[in-house]
């Protein structure tokens, strides 16, 4: 057979589809357990938690092979559907005057490229809001403030700490930082160390109304609203794709049709479900 | 039981074609849809109009000739029927019903609610068949021994009549569930082997050249199929695709 079968053949193009789209559900976990850590772990332990796993995730080279196959799949999954539903677009160009597809199909099977097309909408905005800021912006780094009693009487000092990649505090006001991260000692250039970009805080100002200690956002309600209707969103998504998937790679047999079908519906509440509660309580709480 | 009918009328291929409105009466709910469009019929010969195209020929249930997208479903709102099983009691006096011709690129309306199905038959031709001997000693089939659940699995797809009603009912006019029949009718039985590969190959390649979309899975096919074809035979066709492929 022709090599270009493995792009064009229609039933490969599902192949495809089936692939990326079950790596992303994996991705989708893996995404979910780091979130979590931000309302399982509260106080500076958890914002510690978080930024260190967020340097983690964005310094680690197999987490770096990893976040290249995400985006590939994510590109790969759009770029295919898209062509899955023009070729389908094409092969009905007179529609029924009267039709009735609820009476043989569910809902979310028959809108995968409009919920499809929402979410990829969902990601480059999510992506301009974290991802974006956390690789290519100057953000705070994370600092915490420790109270110095003042043993004479009187206020007490606040002191502003940096948390470094070594996992010590440093006093900020004898750095420097230069490069987003680095310590330097003032006016020398002399590197003492680097610190952790306080996605943390940005995460909790996003979604939180005027935290206190956070940054004032006036916006959060609405932040919280389109999130968690974009969770909606994948939901609807998974609860089709994901049992599908099973289906075009030919693995969605009798015995196991079943298990896949509960697997994916438990799947698509889940996994959106706990994503879409996480802004809700920073935004409550 | 008096009706309204909404039907599809189109002079020939290249016409527009439009909705029609027909009110038709005295129709019995014992008859057949089809009896019902011959009622139809004859009075619109009757009249010296031009009677309604449609495709039939066993009445049976058997042949796969009849088709029609009654009220928004292929073959009418019955379940596990060809539109001639269906019967006018599964509608109620004084409805509105809507008659359509299968709509998909791969089948062009001829005339009315008759499409040209023949597009199924390039796809069968391209590899839905096996070698057999015809040197004069042939060896009887039922002499090659075939698992039980194979031997019915075959069956079962197998029993696909080929009326078009799985495109009909697809969002996207797709014929995986007609393809993956006539794949795993054949590629279930040992007889079916010999082509195994290039058969499903051929007929996936055929099926895209002819227009058809693709499979969403959304399973409107396997519950308009007259026949009850299960979606895992699309299922199994993806994985002899596969393997296929890789060969």
């Amino acid at each position: 057979m022709s090599k270009s079968a493995i792009l064009s053949s229609s039933i490969a193009k599902k192949y495809w589809m089936a692939l990326t789209g079950l790596f992303l559900c994996l991705f989708l976990v893996g995404h979910l357990i780091g979130n979590l850590q931000l309302i399982f772990i509260t106080g500076e332990e958890g914002k510690r938690a978080f930024n260190e796993y967020a340097h983690f995730m964005t310094h680690n080279p197999a987490i770096k092979a990893l976040s290249y196959l995400t985006y590939f799949s994510i590109i790969f999954h759009s770029i295919d559907g898209i062509m899955l539903a023009i070729k389908n677009k094409k092969a009905r160009p007179q529609n029924y005057a009267y039709n009735n597809p609820g009476a043989n199909s569910s809902t979310p099977s028959r809108y995968m490229a409009v919920l499809g097309t929402l979410i990829l909408v969902f990601i480059c905005t999510h992506m301009a809001n974290f991802w974006g800021k956390m690789h290519f912006d100057t953000i705070p780094l994370h600092t915490k403030t420790i109270e110095i009693p003042n043993e004479m009487g009187g206020e007490a000092q606040k002191v502003e700490l940096y948390l470094t990649t070594k996992g010590d505090y440093v006093a900020a006001q004898q750095f420097e930082v230069r490069n987003e991260t680095e310590f330097y000692v003032k006016d020398l250039d002399l590197k003492m160390g680097e610190g952790y970009k306080d996605l943390h805080g940005l995460v909790m100002s996003f979604f939180g109304q005027n935290k206190p200690g956070f940054d004032k956002n006036d916006l959060a309600p609405f932040a919280v609203i389109l999130y968690m209707l974009a969770m909606a969103t994948l939901g609807f998504h998974l609860w089709h794709g994901f049992s599908s998937a099973f289906q075009s790679v030919g693995v969605r047999v009798s015995s196991y049709k079943h298990p896949i079908e509960i697997a994916g519906k438990v799947f698509s509440v889940v996994v959106p479900g706990l994503f879409a509660i996480i802004p809700l309580i920073i935004y409550l709480f | 039981m008096k009706l309204t009918l909404k039907i599809w009328r189109q002079k020939g291929p290249n016409d527009k074609g439009q909705m029609v409105t027909y009110p038709i009466d005295n129709i019995d709910g014992d008859m057949s849809f089809l009896e019902m469009m011959d009622v139809l019929n004859n009075q619109l010969i009757e009249s010296g109009d031009d009677p309604i195209a449609f495709d039939h020929d066993c009445r049976e249930g058997i042949c796969g000739m009849c088709s029609l997208y009654i009220n928004g479903e292929a073959h009418g709102p019955d379940r596990g029927v060809t539109t001639c099983q269906l019967h006018m009691r599964k509608f109620s006096d004084g409805e509105t019903i809507y008659i359509e011709p299968w709509r998909a690129k791969a089948f062009p309306v001829i005339k009315d609610l008759v499409v040209d199905r023949s597009s199924f038959d390039r796809i069968m031709a391209s590899g839905g068949f096996v070698s057999v001997n015809t040197s004069g000693n042939t060896v009887d089939a039922n002499a090659i021994p075939v698992p039980k659940a194979d031997a019915d699995n075959a069956f079962e797809a197998a029993t696909c009549i080929g009326c078009g009603a799985c495109v009909a009912s697809c969002k996207n006019a797709s014929a995986m569930l007609f393809v993956s029949a006539k794949v795993s009718q054949l590629a279930l039985l040992p007889q079916g082997q010999v082509e195994a590969a290039d058969r499903v190959l051929n007929m996936v390649k055929t099926m895209d050249e002819e227009g058809f979309g693709n499979c969403t899975n959304t399973g409107a096919c396997e519950v308009e199929c007259p026949k009850g074809i299960s979606l895992e035979n699309i299922a199994r066709m993806n994985r002899e695709y596969m393997s296929a492929m890789v060969k």
